[in-house]
Formats: C-alpha cells, sequence, structure tokens
C-alpha cells in the first residue's frame, strides 16, 4: 500500500481511537462533572464514584493510546499541537492527575475533610479536563497560525477565543449528559429517582448549546460545510446526529434508558466524525498562512512505520476489544459497595 | 549555568521522570510477587496466600495509581517539551510507545479492575489469570519502553534522511504537475534541510545492540525494587513482633527474588559496561573518571574527579582492573578508551554519571553480601532473631530506590550531550576510528543542497536541539513549579495512606469455610450477606473502606 493510503487508514484509526476515548472517558468524566450535584450522602457519594470504579482507568488508556498513535503515525502534528498548546495541556495534565489520584485517595482516610477535598479534586478535575479538551477541538477546528517549521507562533491568549470557549461549554454539557443516563443506568432506588431529573436538565442545556454550536460553527469555520459538500455521502452523519439528539429525550420518556445511553454514544461519535471531516484533508489547518498548514501527508511517518503500526493494530487491537468485553461484562449491573470499593 | 530553555527542559524531564519511576519498579517487581502468591492459592487453597495476596494487592494498587497518573505526563511531555526531538524521531520512537499503549496498557489496566476489585466477582482461577495479565503488562511495557530508549543509545535499524514538502497553494491544496504527479521539493528552512530518523528495519530497531543487556538489568532491578520493599515491610513486622507469621511466609518469598536478581544483576551489569564501552565509550570513561588511554588501565574505586584538569583527586584504584573489566584481558594491560580520545564538546558532564555509577554499584555489592549473609542466618536459624540483620532490611528499600534512580541518572547523563546517540565510526576489524586530531569519530550525514553544496550533520541528535522551539522558559519554570507543588502532595499523601496500610496490616486469615469452598459462589453468598447488614449505618459499614479498622491502631 502507498503511503498516502496508509497516511489515510491512520487518519480513520486514530478518528477511531478518539471516539472510543469520548465514548468510554465521556461518561466517567461526565460522571466526575454530576458528582457534587447529584450526589448528597457520603454512601451515594462512594457509590456515584464507584460507578465507574474498575473501568475509567482502562477508558483512560484510549487517550494514551492516541497520543502513542499520534506520535508514532503523524509526528509533525504531536509536536507541533503539544508544544503550541502547551500551557493548556500541562492544566489538563494537572487535571487528568487529579482526577485519578483522587479517586484512589478518597476512601482511604475516615475524614469528612479529607473527602470533600477529594471530592472536589474529582469533580475540577472532571471538569477541567472536559472543558480543556473542548477548547483544544474548537482551536484544531478554527486553525491556529503557524512557521514554516510548522511551529505554533501564537500566544497562550489565542487560544481563550470565544469559540473554542463555546466548543469546550458544548463538551461539558455533552459529557455531563453521557454521565448522567450512565449513572441512571448503575444505580437504583432514590438515587435513580434523582438522576431522571438530573438527565433532563443535562439535555435542555446540551440541546440549546448543540443548537446554537451548530450554528455558529457553519458560519465560522467554512471548511466544516467544505467536506461534506465535496462527498455528499458525508451528510448522514450530521442527520444522523441530529436524529440520535432527538432520540434521546423519546427513549428516557419511553423508559428506555438504555437507548439513550447508546444514542448519547453516538451523539459523541458523531461529534468526533464532524470533527475530523471539518480539519481533513488537514491535520493542524494554519490560519495564517494555509500553505503553512500540516496535511495528513506532510505530517505523516515513512510508509514502513505507518504499516509496521497498522500491522499492530490489527494484531493488538481486537484483543483489546476482547477483554474489555470480558471485563464490562464482569462488572456489569448496578453498582454495589463492597470491601473492595473506593 | 543560565537557566535558559534547555536546562529548564531537562530539569522538567528529570524531575517528572523520577517521579514517576518511583513506582513502575514497585509495581513490576511486586506484579511478580502477586502472581506466585496467586499461584500458591491455587495450587494450596490455603486462605493465608490468598490474605498475603490481598494485603499487598491493595498496595499495588495505591502505587499503580499514582504510576499511572504521573506517567501520562511522560508521553505527553515529548511533544510538549521535546517537539524538535520529537519530530526527528517519531517515525521510530513513535511506533514503540504505540505499542506499549496497544499492547501493555489495556491488558495492564484492563485486568487490574479484576485483580482489585474481582475478589468475589470471579473465581479463583480467572484472579489468578487476571493477577497474571497484569504482571505480563507491567513487564511488556517496560521492554516496549526500554526498546525507545536504548534505540537512543544505540541507533540500530533506521536512517537519517533529508525530507520533502508538498508544494501547497495559497488555499492549503496541493499542487500536481501536468501529469497528475503531486509537486513535492526538499525541504530547506535558511539553508538547512530538515531531517528525521526512520525506520528501515523494524525488529533492528527493536534488537538494537543494547536492548538486550538494558532490558535484563531494568527488569532485574525491578524484581531487586520490588522484593525489597515487600522484606522492609515485613522486617519491621518481625521487629515490632505484629503480624509475625504473615511477615515470614512473605519474608522467604521475598529473600528469594532478591537474591537471585541481584546476583544476576551483577553479572548481567559487567556484561552492560561492555557493551555501553563498545557503542559508548565517552559513557564508560565518564562513568569510570577514566581520562587517559593508555594500558594498563586502573579502576577508580573512589575519588573525586576534576574535568578541567583531567584528573582524579585522591583515588584509590586497583592496577590493570578495568582493562580487565572492559577487554576480559587477563594480562591486565590492554588500554582503555578514555575522554582524552573525546572532542571536549561531546563529553558528558563528569560530577552526576561518576557519582551515581558508584552509589548503584556500591548499593548492588551490599545486597548480594546482605542476602547471601542472609541465607547463612536462615540456615543456621536465626536469621529473624538478628535485629541489626532486620533494620538493615528496613531501610534497604530506601537503597534500592536510590540505586534504580541513579542506575538511570547514569545511564541518561553519561549519553549527553546527545539525546539521540550517534554511532561511532568503526573499521573493518570494528575497532574505533580517530580523526586527524586524535579523537573518536561520530557517524555524519549529508544531504545534497539546491545549490550543489553538501550539508553534514551528526547521525544522531543533540539534547539542546531537542527542545520545543514554540515553547518559552518561563512556560517552563511555571510547568516545573506546578509539578514540585503537585508531586509534593502527591508523595506526602502516597507516604501517609502506605503507612496507614502498613500500620493496620493484613486481615487475619478466614476460616475454614472459605478455605473448604473451591466454588466462589459461596464467597459471593458469604459477602452478600455481609453487605446486607452494612447498609444499616454508614460510618459503621464494615465495607467503607478497604482499609477498615485500621483507625483502631
Amino acid at each position: 500500500m502507498s503511503r498516502e493510503g496508509l497516511a489515510f487508514i491512520w487518519f480513520l484509526l486514530l478518528a477511531v481511537l478518539l471516539t472510543g476515548y469520548a465514548i468510554l472517558d465521556g461518561f466517567d468524566l461526565g460522571v466526575g462533572i454530576l458528582h457534587p450535584f447529584v450526589a448528597k450522602t457520603d454512601k451515594e457519594r462512594r457509590l456515584v464514584m464507584n460507578s465507574i470504579g474498575p473501568i475509567w482507568d482502562g477508558n483512560e488508556v484510549w487517550l494514551v493510546t492516541f497520543g502513542g498513535a499520534l506520535f508514532a503515525a503523524f509526528p509533525e502534528a504531536y509536536a507541533t499541537v503539544f508544544s503550541g498548546f502547551y500551557l493548556p495541556l500541562m492544566m489538563l495534565l494537572l487535571a487528568l492527575i487529579l482526577r485519578a489520584v483522587s479517586l484512589e485517595f478518597r476512601g482511604k482516610v475516615k475524614s469528612p475533610a479529607w473527602r470533600q477535598v477529594w471530592d472536589l479534586a474529582f469533580f475540577l478535575g472532571s471538569l477541567l479536563a472536559t472543558f480543556l479538551f473542548g477548547v483544544a477541538v474548537g482551536n484544531m477546528m478554527l486553525g491556529v497560525p503557524l512557521d514554516a517549521h510548522h511551529e505554533y507562533i501564537g500566544t497562550f491568549w489565542m487560544l481563550l477565543n470565544p469559540y473554542s470557549l463555546a466548543v469546550g461549554l458544548l463538551g461539558v454539557f455533552a459529557f455531563a449528559l453521557h454521565g448522567s443516563i450512565f449513572l441512571y443506568l448503575k444505580t437504583e432506588g432514590e438515587l435513580q429517582q434523582r438522576m431522571r431529573r438530573v438527565m433532563w436538565r443535562m439535555f435542555y442545556v446540551f440541546a440549546v448549546l448543540f443548537v446554537i454550536m451548530t450554528v455558529w460553527t457553519t458560519l465560522t469555520v467554512p471548511r466544516a460545510v467544505e467536506t461534506l459538500h465535496a462527498y455528499p455521502l458525508l451528510w448522514v452523519v450530521p442527520i444522523l446526529n441530529a436524529l440520535a439528539v432527538l432520540n434521546i429525550p423519546r427513549a428516557i420518556s419511553k423508559g428506555s434508558e438504555g437507548h439513550a445511553f447508546l444514542s448519547s454514544s453516538c451523539v459523541i461519535a458523531a461529534f468526533v466524525v464532524l470533527f475530523i471531516t471539518a480539519i481533513f484533508p488537514f491535520l493542524v489547518p494554519a490560519s495564517n498562512d494555509a500553505s503553512y498548514s500540516l496535511t495528513i501527508l506532510n505530517a505523516a511517518s515513512s510508509e514502513k512505520t505507518l504499516g509496521i503500526m497498522l500491522l499492530i493494530a490489527i494484531i493488538g487491537m481486537p484483543c483489546v476489544m476482547a477483554y474489555s468485553a470480558v471485563i464490562y461484562w464482569t462488572f456489569h449491573g448496578k453498582v454495589k459497595l463492597e470491601e473492595t470499593s473506593y | 549555568m543560565e537557566l535558559d530553555l534547555v536546562l529548564l527542559s531537562r530539569i522538567q524531564f528529570a524531575l517528572t521522570i523520577m517521579f514517576h519511576y518511583l513506582f513502575p519498579p514497585l509495581t513490576i517487581g511486586m506484579g511478580v510477587v502477586l502472581v506466585y502468591l496467586g499461584g500458591m492459592y491455587l495450587k494450596t487453597r490455603d486462605p493465608a496466600y490468598r490474605q498475603a495476596q490481598k494485603f499487598w494487592t491493595r498496595i499495588f494498587g495505591l502505587n499503580f495509581a499514582i504510576g499511572v497518573a504521573s506517567g501520562i505526563v511522560m508521553e505527553f511531555q515529548f511533544g510538549t517539551n521535546w517537539a524538535t526531538y520529537s519530530r526527528f524521531v517519531g517515525d521510530v520512537f513513535g511506533s514503540a510507545l504505540a505499542a506499549e499503549g496497544i499492547f501493555a496498557f489495556f491488558l495492564e489496566s484492563g485486568f487490574l479492575a479484576v485483580l482489585i476489585f474481582g475478589w468475589n466477582r470471579v473465581g479463583p482461577k480467572m484472579h489468578f489469570f487476571s493477577t497474571c495479565m497484569v504482571s505480563f503488562g507491567s513487564i511488556f511495557s517496560s521492554v516496549w519502553i526500554v526498546i525507545a530508549n536504548s534505540w537512543q543509545q544505540t541507533p540500530a535499524g533506521s536512517h537519517i534522511v533529508p525530507m520533502t514538502r508538498e508544494v501547497l497553494n495559497e488555499h492549503g491544496q496541493r499542487t500536481f504537475d501536468e501529469n497528475g504527479v503531486l509537486i513535492t521539493k526538499p525541504w530547506i528552512i535558511d539553508g538547512v534541510p530538515v531531517m528525521r530518523a526512520e525506520v528501515t528495519d523494524f525488529w533492528a530497531m527493536v534488537l538494537n545492540p543494547s536492548t538486550g543487556y538494558r532490558l535484563s538489568h531494568v527488569l532485574l532491578g525491578c524484581f531487586i525494587m520490588g522484593s525489597f520493599f515487600i522484606l522492609s515491610i515485613c522486617s519491621w513486622y518481625i521487629l515490632k513482633g505484629k503480624h509475625v507469621e504473615f511477615a515470614k511466609r512473605s519474608f522467604g518469598g521475598a529473600l528469594f527474588l532478591a537474591t537471585i536478581s541481584s546476583i544476576l544483576i551483577a553479572f548481567n551489569g559487567h556484561q552492560q559496561a561492555q557493551n555501553v564501552y563498545h557503542y559508548q565509550p565517552a559513557k564508560l570513561a565518564t562513568f569510570e573518571g577514566h581520562f587517559e588511554s593508555e594500558g594498563p588501565a586502573d579502576l577508580t574505586l573512589f575519588g573525586i574527579p576534576d574535568a578541567e584538569a583531567e584528573t582524579i583527586h585522591m583515588r584509590i584504584a586497583i592496577p590493570g582492573a578495568l582493562s580487565f573489566m572492559v577487554h576480559d584481558d587477563t594480562s591486565f594491560t590492554e588500554p582503555v578508551i578514555g575522554l582524552d580520545k573525546i572532542r571536549p564538546e561531546h563529553r558528558p558532564p563528569l560530577w552526576i554519571p561518576f557519582i551515581s555509577w558508584r552509589l548503584m554499584v556500591g548499593i548492588g555489592t551490599f545486597f548480594i553480601a546482605l542476602t547471601l549473609y542472609s541465607y547463612y542466618l536462615l540456615w543456621r536459624g536465626t536469621l529473624f532473631k538478628k535485629r541489626w540483620v532486620m533494620w538493615a532490611y528496613c531501610v534497604s528499600v530506601l537503597l534500592a530506590v536510590i540505586a534504580n534512580q541513579v542506575g538511570w541518572v547514569a545511564a541518561e547523563v553519561g549519553r549527553q550531550p546527545w539525546i539521540v546517540h550517534p554511532p561511532i565510526v568503526t573499521d573493518t576489524d570494528n575497532q574505533p576510528v580517530f580523526d586527524e586530531d586524535g579523537f573518536l569519530q561520530y557517524e555524519k550525514v549529508s544531504a545534497a543542497l539546491p545549490d550543489g553544496s553538501i550539508y553534514e550533520r551528526y547521525a544522531g541528535l543533540s539534547t539542546t536541539d531537542g527542545v520545543s522551539k514554540a515553547v518559552a522558559a518561563e512556560q517552563v519554570a511555571a510547568s516545573i513549579v506546578m509539578f514540585l507543588l503537585i508531586y509534593l502532595l502527591l508523595g506526602s499523601v502516597w507516604i501517609f495512606i502506605l503507612n496507614k496500610k502498613i500500620q493496620h496490616g493484613p486481615e487475619p486469615p478466614e476460616d475454614g469455610f472459605a478455605k473448604n469452598q473451591s466454588e466462589s459462589i459461596f464467597q459471593v453468598g458469604g459477602e452478600h450477606d455481609r453487605l446486607g447488614l452494612a447498609d444499616a449505618g454508614l460510618w459503621d459499614d464494615p465495607t467503607e473502606s478497604t482499609d477498615r479498622g485500621e483507625q483502631h491502631d
């Protein structure tokens, strides 16, 4: 296969990894964002945390693998984005560290003050991480100023533009909605009844933001629609996305929350697909001079590396899918507090 | 020394990786012990093994969580702080990192859930299988990361090539000539062609000349760390007269692992030193503080190195021993390449590798002596009564931490000023070649420029050239402060919780109920009953925390 073909396949595989991460860690992060608002007693807080207890770590591996695959398949893009978004990435690292250790630390001391600290860290870590992911996506949609070396030449404050901040907000409510449905499925009794109200609220806010951002994007990022015009078949994605959004309230009111969760997963997947169609054929569009842009081909590794990595993915990913399924099955059902819970 | 971008980026990298590297050796080493305990439980059904595994699993989980949290920093900072390096090595280094993610991390973190949370959800066989997968995953991840690192020390299976660029028009679209062929041109900025390393032979890259020695060295170091961690806690219990039966049981297994690993690592270290000499003579000369290339070469035991005067003050040395060590030369006279054969700008800093190397070797020697002496005492039946030996084991975990850390420091500072070390030029007899000034030659690569001239560079990358150009020194300084604070916090909480867990100790073994039931369904039933009682009160919930009851200690 040609280097061009392999690079395109890796562009799609990265989208798959990103989709996997966004759907799986999406509900983890959503649970973290909702944590202080939905759990009233210490026991409920433990239940909420333990709903993701055994699986959040594995979910986050999707991000780590995405990072590694980006490094290997598109080193130029990895270097440009990670060094260009230096401070936001450091904040993201801080958020991810806090979130990870708060889960582990919280249950270890029986003091209300201790637990409040780690509850706060869990919430802030989840919120900040989600928001920053959204801001990064927003900036990639808009494009960033680059020089001939493909180095970012803008400032930190330029990354905090209104459009990107709004994408960050959309991300927060998309994950909160996703997480609220997940929590509804994992809980029972009074807490579950409360989650029903939360699901509705999250849906309304999300729906309003979804409409605003759809309009805003078509106005500000003409490139987003260009690819859809070039490949009309792709229009199926935004249409299915809209249907999936509409299906969430339908499923909730019908009492089939499992379908609502499936729909919110589809919404997140559609967001990732729309994001990559918006930037295609670029990886990092340059906002100052289009010829400085990083394209799929000029950012890609050599044909040899792309081929080897494809082989690694073909061998590795089915295994990952298989034992992920086994592990999710092991921990299926309503969350219960046990001796080993957080 | 000026606090410039390079130095700050190096400090940041050193800080984050040294903090991170406290945890992987612990989890890799302890993982092997967990497999042993889980296997023994399966074989004997003795509940004491299960209780021991539960206790060590809790500590394992704590270490793992901080290892993961600090590890994600490592992957990100290649891009954030070392973007130019990432562009240069991504084709080679990235594939090893991606393989680590797909093959190792998923395995490790997936089955960790079953190991930690699955005691009552899966049967003992599935639980043992999960334990093995976690241990295997953690070892496999070290395999890929050591491969990636070793390639930077002894690059193989790759070449350095000038890059071309598609010619984009003002809309950012690719351009084609009249035959529909994509138009590309050499990528040259300010007269310097942009070059990068590309894989030519994947397996040659994976099995590069130093991978084998370095990987076995790292894994043995991890086993030493894990086993001394357990030995240290057990000896403390024995000294305090707490959980003595449990402690002696765990001590025996860990001592075996510690002894074997300490002896093997000495042999491995010797071979590795010869490998280092062959491919990176400047590094070995720095370790040894060896300036003069004449033979016989003496082995410096102690001394104060002086880079300016090119000598070692107050030196205590074994005559000719370095000749013997490096060349297996029984006449003790063979010359060993010294720092005088290395161009001054290519010499590593002297002090840090010199001291780190000595500390590592010294601690390793002490471990061999201590473990062998312990076996002598065990044979005499007095091991657990010798209080000073028990105290020695108590503090030995710190020595193991130091040895693991300074080993890496020696390896990484010793390769400076290179981030990707260029191979040395050798002749047909595989002997190093010296240039007209008498200095060791490093391989070079060249590229033709459009004006007909030839551009030449070393077949490596210097650390100075590897940093991110889009990042300001203040930003790196700010991130250092942030990491310092967060790591201080994490480190203190880790020690605090670890201390609580150790003070609390293992649960007493379950009664005969569990012992006679091989069917896990009975255990699930028992667990549910306990949960039913537990739901009544909140703070008295016996399932309240994994460390229930420890507040009473």
